[in-house]
């Protein structure tokens, strides 16, 4: 053989091994993605939106607390974290620019976006529940608001970044105040970026659990009472999927899928809003 | 007045921005002052004991550590080849009809929560590696290849981007030499995007490390070191997910905290040398 | 139609019906076109951006089969084989025919190892052969006495200047016939560029050159025979000096002189 006859076969082969790499990746995804929709879908019922958690054995058992507190979780969250890590974001972006401050928060806030999330639950057991003397949805809440927030400030500092220079000049050439300026022109120009990070900021905390089970923990029965444990989806999928009984298995089945098809979905309108944005 | 809400509005946010400094200093001490208790009752038997056992009071933590580096390590050699392999194939393989499908649900599968990951490994993998591997299947070596598969994706999609960020312009000379695809990946493209691509590698590791639900499900929570991969242990993440409710004495929530604080430290560490020696944010051409 | 003198020395490369369109598109970028190449000289290809001369020239090496989806028809003749055939082989046709781009391409490595690059791609081995090789090569390309001293030290240190110089050593260490230059001082500033235009000049005792540029004076300055294509087509191919001093069709008399382009 030939040097090029040999550097073609193992051209060849290298080609061969990376493509059967891919589809045995692909293959392993797919088959969880199937054992989830396939198991979702199979236990979807309309009780699971209606009733309440039961002790097994009671075919009328559904995820009604988990779903409502799973809202009440995320959304306080939102809630507070949105606000917060936008207002921090523009602070990054329009205030401190390049300064040794900025760039600091921008690199513990790269290194918070990695760091283990159940270690914030430890932080918030400290800070809330041992005070407290009892877990509480609000523990969770905390607990996830911390998650998200370097999520938020990181995308809206670069969204508000990628909007161009030549915009503020021209609002402030026509005397506007710097928030004015940052308000009424910067977060137009920078609407879908940080619209799209809020939405992957909720759907990455959506899927939490490890944060949330020793903080909001959990309850197998509707609370709309946030200072009380609270069900999630995702801590009742664990305690269900870990239970000896096949009736809560197949609702954590319904939960992972629930759960998952609303985070695909923030993601790709996510993704939506990115791509219309650089259509244009 | 407008002069006024000025001073409020940069004022307000610059607040909110330190405040996410301070976040970060509180969690640091807060770990600190709640593992006290056990640093100064157990000192480096903590870290160098090897046996779990609350009920007598003794928490060395020899064998989660043993566990994470173990299960992390299994996870990583099974997909950092994979992850290669994948990402050649997204950026210069497959066909242009593929790439950005196969590449988009490669990224999204990254945003499926881990404790689905887990599920799918105590139903339907466990089974698998008991019957190939013997043992009861909740094991070291599950756990290992659940986190490989989670940590894939993602690695992929880092990697694949990675990869991209050579010019053509640079690979088309190569070709223009005669170079063959695999020619010009191993000799200009991963030289290339090395950087990129050990730092998203390192970026993995720290998040593998500190995974929780993906390995939870399939360890099983058992505090002895084992050679033998196919027997159930444990790991950092773990141990805190099955024990922190339980636990009832100082001693016992002081050395979980200790756990918490090691694994921060360790993460913040792994991620800070990817983020800052290998993924500066700009490269300078 | 066009005006294509005839060409009296032997051809190195003979375009024939050329036709080629882009993925994903259905206008032609180049249609029919028919242009010999002269051996031992230097082609220069001109006309405004778009008009096909970037497009024709990556064809000779067929850098178009990098990406899917192109289509081109014709042929392209190469020692009297069409080299567009599906059969060629690239690897080959790829060492017999070099390449120069707009921007110096220094790969990530040492500044010897660029240079042996192409040849250890072909199995050069002997270090001595190499290194005898590689000096000769940065001889040739006139930046040897600058880098004799940092050989080992990565190719990205040098200047534009000097990193361009080394491509076009990388290129001629593996002894190619022709050698394809795709407005290869663009990114370069004027007194690097005179450097390169004297030694494109050099070396064409030993290889057939065609160079894209769009830059006329450089044209006039290096070239023995120049092409003006224009929406896909070689308008003229003629003896440099007369196409500048004397074109023969309008449309590259107006180019000349600066009413388009």
């Amino acid at each position: 053989m030939t040097h090029t006859q040999k550097r073609v076969f193992i051209n060849n082969a290298v080609m061969v091994l990376s493509t059967l790499s891919a589809l045995v990746g692909m293959g392993f995804l797919l088959w969880i993605l199937s054992v989830l929709v396939i198991n979702g879908v199979e236990a979807l019922n309309l009780n699971i939106f209606l009733n309440e958690g039961a002790p097994s054995g009671n075919p009328d058992g559904g995820l009604k607390h988990a779903l409502i507190g799973q809202l009440y979780l995320v959304g306080a969250a939102t809630f507070i974290g949105v606000p917060l890590g936008i207002l921090a974001g523009t602070y990054l972006s329009e205030y401190g620019q390049k300064s040794k401050l900025s760039e600091t928060i921008r690199d513990i806030s790269d290194i918070m976006m990695s760091a283990p999330s159940i270690v914030i639950g430890a932080f918030v057991y400290a800070i809330v529940v041992h005070p407290m003397g009892h877990f509480s949805g609000w523990a969770g809440s905390i607990a996830l608001t911390i998650i998200m927030l370097p999520i938020i400030l990181r995308t809206t500092d670069d969204m508000l970044q990628l909007v161009p220079s030549t915009l503020r000049e021209a609002a402030f050439a026509l005397g506007a105040p710097k928030y004015k300026v940052i308000t009424q022109v910067v977060y137009r120009g920078a609407k879908a970026g940080i619209l799209t990070g809020v939405l992957l900021g909720v759907a990455r905390v959506a899927g939490e659990t490890a944060p949330l089970l020793f903080t909001s923990f959990n309850d197998n029965f509707l609370n709309t009472d946030m200072i009380k444990p609270m069900a999630s989806l995702t801590v009742t999928m664990y305690n269900y999927a870990t239970s000896p009984y096949e009736d809560w298995q197949r609702l954590g089945w319904a939960a992972a899928f629930i759960l998952s098809m609303f985070i695909l979905i923030l993601n790709i309108i996510g993704r939506l809003f990115l791509l219309k944005k650089k259509g244009r | 007045m407008n002069n006024l809400a000025d001073k409020l509005f940069s004022n307000i946010s610059k607040l909110v921005a330190i405040s996410v400094l301070l976040l970060v200093a509180w969690i640091f001490t807060t770990l600190v002052q709640n593992s006290m208790e056990s640093i100064k009752a157990l000192g480096f038997d903590f870290i160098l004991g090897n046996k779990w056992a609350p009920n007598i009071e003794k928490f060395g933590a020899l064998p989660a550590i043993y566990g994470s580096v173990i299960s992390t390590f299994i996870a990583m050699m099974l997909a950092v080849p994979v992850a290669i392999g994948v990402a050649i194939f997204l950026s210069e393989l497959a066909p242009a009809k593929l790439k950005t499908p196969v590449g988009v649900s490669i990224e999204l599968l990254a945003a499926i929560p881990s404790v689905v990951y887990g599920m799918w490994g105590l139903f339907y993998f466990v089974p698998i590696v008991r019957d190939i591997f013997g043992g009861v299947g909740i094991s070291m070596l599950t756990a290992g290849m659940v986190l490989s598969i989670m940590i894939l994706p993602f690695m992929a999609a880092v990697t694949r981007d990675a990869m991209n960020t050579t010019p053509d312009i640079l690979k088309e000379s190569a070709y223009a030499l005669g170079g063959t695809k695999w020619d010009v990946i191993k000799d200009i493209v991963i030289p290339y995007a090395k950087a990129g691509i050990i730092g998203s590698f390192i970026l993995a590791l720290g998040r593998a490390i500190g995974e929780t639900m993906a390995v939870t499900f399939v360890m099983g929570n058992v505090h002895k070191i084992s050679f033998d991969l196919t027997k159930a242990a444990t790991s950092i993440p773990v141990t805190l997910a099955n024990e922190f409710n339980e636990a009832d004495s100082g001693i016992y929530y002081s050395s979980l905290f200790e756990l918490s604080l090691l694994l921060l430290v360790v993460s913040f560490t792994i991620i800070s040398i990817a983020k800052f020696y290998f993924l500066r944010r700009k490269r300078i051409a | 139609m066009a005006t294509i003198i005839e060409i009296t020395e032997n051809k190195a490369l003979e375009v024939k019906n050329f036709e080629f369109s882009y993925a994903g598109t259905d206008a032609p970028s180049i249609r029919t076109l028919n242009m010999p190449i002269a051996k031992n000289s230097i082609t220069a290809l001109i006309g405004p951006s778009g008009c096909g001369k970037t497009t024709l020239l990556r064809s000779f090496n067929r850098m178009h089969d990098l990406y899917p989806g192109n289509r081109y028809s014709g042929e392209i003749l190469f020692h009297d084989r069409n080299i567009l055939s599906p059969k060629e082989d690239l690897i080959h046709l790829r060492i017999q025919i070099g390449m120069i781009f707009q921007k110096p391409t220094a790969f990530p490595m040492s500044i010897f190892d660029n240079v042996a690059y192409g040849m250890r791609l072909q199995g050069v081995k002997n270090k001595t052969e190499l290194a005898d090789r590689v000096e000769k090569a940065l001889k040739d390309a006139a930046i040897f006495k600058e880098v004799k001293d940092r050989l080992k030290h990565d190719a990205n240190g040098l200047s534009g200047g000097q990193q361009q110089r080394l491509c076009i050593a990388r290129a001629i260490a593996v002894e190619p016939e022709v050698l394809l230059f795709d407005e290869p001082t663009s990114a370069l500033d004027p007194i690097s560029t005179a450097g390169i235009e004297e030694l494109i000049v050099e070396l064409k005792d030993r290889v057939s050159i065609v160079i894209v540029t769009h830059n006329m004076q450089q044209a006039a300055r290096v070239s023995d025979y120049t092409g003006f294509m224009y929406m896909g087509e070689l308008i003229e191919l003629g003896i440099t000096e007369e196409l500048f001093v004397t074109p023969r069709e309008r449309l590259t008399e107006e180019y000349i002189t600066g009413k388009f382009g």
